[in-house]
This record gives C-alpha cells, sequence and structure tokens, in this order.
C-alpha cells in the first residue's frame, strides 16, 4: 500500500537538496557547476515554500517562489556575465587557476 | 483591503520610486541627453540632483515622524517607515553622496566612462531602502537581492581589469551562496508561522521552545546569509579579496552602505521576529564577534596592501559591532546604531585619501606608497591620521564614542570577557594603522612625487567625512540623542 506525501516528505527533500547544494559550493572547483550550485539551494527554499503553502493553505508561499524564481535568473544573468567577462581576459572557469588575488 | 496604492503608501515608497526613476534616467540621459565632451560632470550633477529630491522626501517623512511620532506603515504593513529606518536612510544618502563625488575624479583619472555606474549607485540605494523600511520577507529578500546583483555589477565594473573580474566573481559566488542561505532560512519562518510580516512571524516564533530543530535550522540558514553581507567570520573570505580588486570608490561604498544596510537588515531581524529566541543565536553571534576580532586584527598586522588592510579592518569592525548586539541592551543596540554611523564615515574618508592617491590601476594601494605624504600633501595626512585614529578608535574621534557605548554595554550586561578580549584587541588594531601612519610620516619616498591636486569635489566630500568624524567624537550628544530616539 502506497503512503500518502505529506509536507514531511517534501521538507526531507528540501533538506537533501540544501545539502547537495552547499556540498557543491564546496567541493565543486568549475564556476558553472558552482552556479548550478546556487540554483539548487534556491530551488530547495522554493520547495520549502510551495510545500508549507500547500500545507497552510495559503497563497504568499507561491508568491514568494515566484520572486525567488525571478531573482536566481537575475542572479544567473548577472553571475554568467561576470564569467564571461572574466573568461575573455583568463580563459579558465577553474576557481583554482582565478588566484590573482591573494596574500 | 479597501484600496490600493494610497495617498500613505506614495508618502511612504516615494524615495525608493525616485531613486529607481533616477537610475533609469541616468542611463537613458548619458546616451541621448548630455552632450558628449560633459557627460561625466552632467551624470554627477544629475545623481546628485536625484539624492536631493530623495533627501526632500525622506525629510518630509522625518518631519511628520516628529510631529506625530509612531511609524508610518505603508501597503499592508509591508513597509515601515520608523525613526529606525529613517537613521539609516540618512546614512545611506550620505554614503551615496560622498560616493558619487569621489567617483568623478576616480574615473575621469582612469579616462573611463562608465554612465551605468552612476545609475547602479542609485539601483544600490533603493535596495537599501527596502533593507531598512522592508516588515516583509519578500520585500526584505527582493530588496537585499537589489542591492547585492548591483554590487557584484559595481565590484566587476573595470571589465578589462583581471582584479577586478576576479573580485566581482569571487563576492558573485559567495554572495549567492549566502542568499541562497538566507532565502532559504525565509522559507522555513514562513513555515513556522504561514506568514510573511514580521510580526506575525514573531508570534509563532515566540511560541516555539528553544531547543525546536525547525528553528534552529532557520536560525543557522539565516545567521549564515546575515553574517556573510556584513562581512564577519566565519564568513569574511570574500572580503578582502573583493576590497582590494574593486574600484576603490566601489569598495568604499560597499565596505560603508553595504555593510550598514545589512545591519539594518540584521537588526530587523534579530531584534523583531527572532527577539524571542534570543537564546539560540546570540551564543553563535558572540562567536563570530570574537572570531572576526581574532581574524580581522591577525592577518590585518601582516598586509602590506592598504586596501586589504582596510577590509580586515572592515572585519575587525564587524566583530565589535556584533558585540553590542550580543549585550542587547538599550546601549548595546544605541552603540550599534552609533558605531554603523561612525564606521561609514571614517571608512568613506580613509578610502577617499587612497582614491585621490590612485593615479592608475595600482598606485596608492600598496602601504609603501604613502611614504613621505606628509611633506607631499600635508593636508591628505592629517585627513588620513584623523581617518586611522577614529578606525583606532582613540579620542577625541568618533571611533572612540562607538567603541564607548559597545564596551559600555557590555560591561552592563556583565560580558567581562567579551569586553577584556575586546579590549586586548583594541591594542592590536593600534599597532597595524600606526603602520600606515608611520608610512605617511616617518618613512621618505624613494623618487621624487608631484604635490597632489585636489578638485573642489574631493574637497568638500573629505570635509564632510572629516568633519563628521572629528563632530561625533567632540561632541556626541545631537548624535546619540538621535539614536535614542530611533529606539524609541
Amino acid at each position: 500500500m502506497l503512503h500518502p506525501i505529506t509536507i514531511n516528505h517534501y521538507l526531507v527533500l528540501s533538506v537533501m537538496l540544501l545539502v547537495i547544494g552547499i556540498i557543491g559550493m564546496l567541493v565543486r572547483r568549475n564556476v558553472v557547476v558552482m552556479m548550478m550550485s546556487v540554483e539548487l539551494i534556491l530551488n530547495a527554499a522554493n520547495v520549502n515554500l510551495i510545500a508549507f503553502g500547500k500545507h497552510l493553505q495559503d497563497l504568499n508561499g507561491q508568491i514568494f517562489a515566484i520572486f525567488v524564481i525571478v531573482v536566481a535568473v537575475a542572479e544567473a544573468a548577472i553571475g554568467l556575465g561576470i564569467l564571461i567577462a572574466l573568461f575573455r581576459n583568463k580563459e579558465t572557469v577553474q576557481v583554482d587557476e582565478i588566484d590573482l588575488l591573494k596574500w | 483591503m479597501s484600496s490600493f496604492y494610497t495617498a500613505t503608501d506614495h508618502f511612504v515608497l516615494l524615495p525608493a520610486l525616485l531613486l529607481a526613476l533616477f537610475a533609469c534616467a541616468t542611463l537613458l540621459f548619458d546616451f541621448w541627453v548630455f552632450p558628449e565632451s560633459q557627460r561625466r560632470k552632467h551624470l554627477v550633477w544629475f545623481v546628485l540632483m536625484g539624492e536631493v529630491f530623495a533627501s526632500v522626501a525622506y525629510f518630509r517623512q522625518h518631519m511628520f515622524l516628529s510631529q506625530h511620532g509612531g511609524e508610518l506603515q505603508a501597503f499592508g504593513g509591508s513597509l515601515v517607515v520608523d525613526q529606525f529606518a529613517l537613521y539609516f536612510h540618512w546614512i545611506f544618502v550620505a554614503s551615496t553622496v560622498i560616493a558619487v563625488i569621489m567617483s568623478y575624479k576616480y574615473f575621469e583619472v582612469r579616462d573611463e566612462h562608465h554612465g551605468e555606474y552612476y545609475g547602479l549607485l542609485l539601483l544600490a540605494q533603493c535596495g537599501m531602502y527596502f533593507l531598512a523600511s522592508g516588515n516583509e520577507l519578500v520585500v526584505l529578500f527582493v530588496g537585499l537581492e537589489t542591492m547585492a546583483l548591483t554590487f557584484y555589477v559595481l565590484v566587476g565594473l573595470l571589465k578589462r581589469d583581471q582584479r577586478s573580474n576576479e573580485a566581482a566573481l569571487k563576492y558573485f559566488l559567495l554572495g549567492a551562496l549566502s542568499s541562497g542561505l538566507l532565502v532559504y532560512g525565509f522559507s522555513l519562518l514562513y513555515g513556522m508561522s504561514g506568514s510573511t510580516k514580521l510580526r506575525e512571524i514573531g508570534a509563532a516564533v515566540a511560541s516555539r521552545d528553544s531547543g525546536d530543530t525547525v528553528l534552529f535550522l532557520a536560525v543557522a540558514t539565516i545567521l549564515a546569509g546575515l553574517l556573510f553581507k556584513i562581512a564577519a567570520a566565519p564568513f569574511h573570505m570574500w572580503a578582502p579579496d573583493t576590497y582590494e580588486g574593486a574600484p576603490t570608490v566601489v569598495t568604499a561604498y560597499l565596505a560603508a552602505a553595504s555593510k550598514a544596510a545589512s545591519l539594518a537588515l540584521m537588526l530587523r531581524i534579530l531584534l523583531g521576529p527572532l527577539a524571542s529566541s534570543r537564546d539560540v543565536w546570540m551564543p553563535i553571534l558572540a562567536g563570530a564577534a570574537l572570531l572576526s576580532m581574532t581574524i580581522g586584527n591577525i592577518a590585518a598586522v601582516t598586509q602590506t596592501n592598504t586596501k586589504r588592510l582596510l577590509a580586515y579592518s572592515s572585519i575587525n569592525h564587524a566583530g565589535y559591532i556584533l558585540l553590542g548586539i550580543v549585550a542587547g541592551n538599550q546601549t548595546g543596540i544605541q552603540g550599534v546604531l552609533i558605531y554603523t554611523m561612525v564606521y561609514v564615515f571614517m571608512t568613506l574618508g580613509a578610502f577617499l585619501v587612497l582614491t585621490v592617491l590612485c593615479r592608475d590601476t595600482t598606485t596608492g594601494e600598496d602601504i609603501n606608497d604613502l611614504h613621505g605624504l606628509m611633506r607631499r600633501s600635508p593636508a591628505h595626512a592629517i585627513w588620513m591620521l584623523i581617518f586611522l585614529l577614529s578606525l583606532a578608535g582613540i579620542p577625541p574621534t568618533a571611533g572612540f564614542i562607538g567603541k564607548y557605548f559597545i564596551f559600555l554595554s557590555l560591561i552592563e550586561t556583565g560580558h567581562y570577557w567579551l569586553a577584556a578580549a575586546a579590549a586586548v584587541y583594541v591594542a592590536v588594531a593600534i599597532y597595524y594603522y600606526f603602520r600606515i601612519v608611520k608610512s605617511m610620516f616617518v618613512d621618505k619616498e624613494e623618487t621624487e612625487m608631484p604635490a597632489l591636486s585636489l578638485s573642489l569635489g574631493t574637497r568638500v566630500a573629505l570635509a564632510a567625512t572629516g568633519a563628521m568624524t572629528l563632530g561625533i567624537g567632540i561632541y556626541p550628544e545631537p548624535f546619540v540623542k538621535f539614536a535614542q530616539q530611533t529606539l524609541r
């Protein structure tokens, strides 16, 4: 017999997405993959917001999620812009090789 | 829900509308209206005009509040203007005006023209408006991102400079991570309360016990995001690199205004909805404050790049400011507010002197470039000395008043060990600030350098920051009263 999907399942999913995102940020060295990890974290928040919104019968969660999506798009656009500006000068997307500034 | 966009809504929102409008107009006029040869000058005046308009709107709100007291709410309580918000709004106006004046000469010397730069400054200030005035999670998040996204672009403004690229990328990656964590925390707050309004969240959070896992996760992720934004350890790694690589004018604005705005957000959240879970966040903040002071001071000692040194000093100051929140009584919060204002002016001033020293992309950044500044241009050296004394917290400068209130609040609330540690670090800080002073006053320059020329704008900006740094130190009463009013 199938168990119904409850709010807890969504919360576990979102925590997993959050942890995968954070690990991705810390472990991966490719800027594009790191940006994808950030998207995972933002989407973990989205899953939370929508699951809570549904659970509480409240629209604010979905509205918040739409704003998060819009911000994520803007962030990705700016991040890629910065990366392209860097790539033109340096031809790399590996953070290990981007090491001009350090003490 | 009787009516949408009432007169009160308009009255409250007007400064942000004006800032956004002037930001868009700046982009447009740069290409279209201003004559090619005069663009630089026209843009600066235009932006300053925008600030005057916004100031008038703020001033009207200020008058309204001082007559009627209380607070103004708009859009169903999503935006709120109270003395607290206005206190920060005035700081943002002052720092943007000074940053704009600084920028004119900075870009002229480099022969660069970036019309969008001024537009982005105004947009960043618009984001800050929502950080100080927002009273609802969505508004706060969007405001924070408006500010953060514009700063990513501003840091990477010099597209052909690899150091600027790199600084922007590092700031972006860690900034995006912290925003993600922050919004995750916000989503948990929403889940706990079923509302995005800070007041209703406060009631829901208060009904939970302090050992609650979800509450702890929410507090931890929100604090991680906030500590990152104010460049406090252990989330400070971006600050030295970003401060060093960014154009100096942007560094100044980032160090001053962005930190003040993030502090406004931090106070709003920690003293608002999370006030009841003080037991959860207080130890974390105390640890972060100690760590910030340790890392800031120890790393600053060995720096040879002045911008990097000031970055570590800014991490150190974040630690002191956090101590005020840790103490958490009336004196402590008042100390945080005063310290923030003082910090903004002395930091802007110190970077302003560095900006004047910068003749191309690199000079003026190394501590050796300050050699013999006293002989070359005594006025600069004296101003820099005042800012450094203030950063070190030596009377009669403003930095002393800020530190005084922080220490007082720590003693009042019985945090003797924290106060003792903070006092030790004041002594360490004096050492590395005086390395700069020694470089200016004692060391001789290797090659003869011409005296520095000063434009009228730079003189005005230097005088304004210097006057505030000395003024708050010598006659603090009006400023202390201003901060006190804020908390009522």
